[in-house]
């Protein structure tokens, strides 16, 4: 089979787990997480420097930028001006073009705030950013985030953190089917079989952060979460079988004794 | 000395410090952070023309963990 190539824009991502650095006990635990998970994307977030405490350990410590992509976030923004401040800092520190939009629109439900995100969306691709989209389930919604240039559509699975897993995998289905851009399940992963169940719907990748970080032994959910995408993957791609509904013997009736 | 915020604390620093001693006295990197002053964002390469003034409010961010 034709070597597969999974590309947000021109940016080539060898793994098609995509994990977040927060929520670990500390960045030491962030590394070792991020390289059981085998992902070359992390997503990260921007926040003021701790000016009271010099020694404070610095996460590009730990996770080198150069060898892994960054992936700047605007977690915790409610505005469209909040996002694209943080955006535009992210920018400024390393030059990251490639950035992941999120703007939430409760501060129970973490859903996110779709008009917030559509006009985000338009000004950060005028300004030249490469957006990936986190956004609720609605395939009208995502169509019209690919319309405005957005480079990946990133709907949910379920609430941020909730753990909940896929709670409408008609709409995550018809968003995959509509979409040119990849689609990247994103929030709401519980367990590995969540995000099997999402590859198996074919979608091109999935974000998780708590599912791993909140683990007994985060790292070895890291490693789950690596051959579970991996498996819903190939699952997807080798086709599965018809869903009868009787039974159909896997052994040949003939030469029965 | 001149009367800032930084970060949202009230700070007073010497007169006339430029944004790179101020990286400096903090111990920070230049390629790991972003500046804000006073609501714009500065190019890395004025970092050492800059001066601070009396009143500037000034935002240093970092990367973080971050899902």
């Amino acid at each position: 089979m034709k070597k597969e190539i999974f590309k947000v824009g021109s940016q080539i991502i060898k793994s098609r787990l995509i994990v977040g650095t927060g929520k670990y006990k500390n960045f030491k635990q962030t590394a070792e997480a991020v390289k059981a998970s085998g992902a070359d994307m992390v997503t990260v977030a921007v926040r003021r420097v701790n000016i009271l405490d010099k020694k404070k350990p610095v996460l590009m410590d730990y996770l080198n930028p150069k060898k892994i992509i960054y992936l700047p976030n605007t977690a915790g923004c409610f505005t469209s001006e909040d996002a694209l401040r943080t955006l535009r800092l992210a920018r400024e520190m390393g030059g990251w073009k490639l950035v992941k939009l999120e703007v939430l629109g409760d501060k129970k439900t973490l859903y996110p705030n779709m008009i917030e995100t559509l006009k985000s969306t338009k000004v950060l691709v005028k300004e030249g950013f490469r957006v990936m989209v986190y956004c609720s389930d609605d395939p009208i919604i995502a169509k019209k985030l690919e319309d405005l240039g957005a480079s990946a559509i990133m709907p949910l699975a379920s609430p941020i953190g909730s753990g909940r897993g896929i709670r409408n995998k008609l709409n995550l289905s018809i968003i995959i089917k509509n979409c040119k851009v990849p689609v990247i399940v994103d929030a709401g992963i519980g367990t590995a079989s969540d995000a099997t169940i999402a590859m198996e719907l074919g979608c091109d990748g999935v974000l998780i952060n708590t599912a791993i970080a909140k683990a007994k032994n985060p790292i070895m959910m890291a490693k789950s979460m690596k051959h579970a995408v991996i498996a819903g993957r190939q699952s997807y791609l080798a086709g599965r079988i018809k869903i009868q509904k009787y039974g159909n013997p896997s052994s040949p009736n003939k030469g029965l004794i | 000395m001149a009367k800032i915020q930084l970060n949202g604390k009230k700070l007073k620093i010497q007169r006339n410090l430029t944004i790179n001693e101020l990286v400096k006295k903090y111990k920070l990197k230049e390629d790991k952070v972003a500046i804000e002053l006073n609501g714009t964002i500065l190019p890395k390469h004025v970092y050492k023309k800059k001066k601070i003034k009396n009143n500037d409010k000034i935002e240093i961010v970092q990367f973080i963990g971050g899902g």
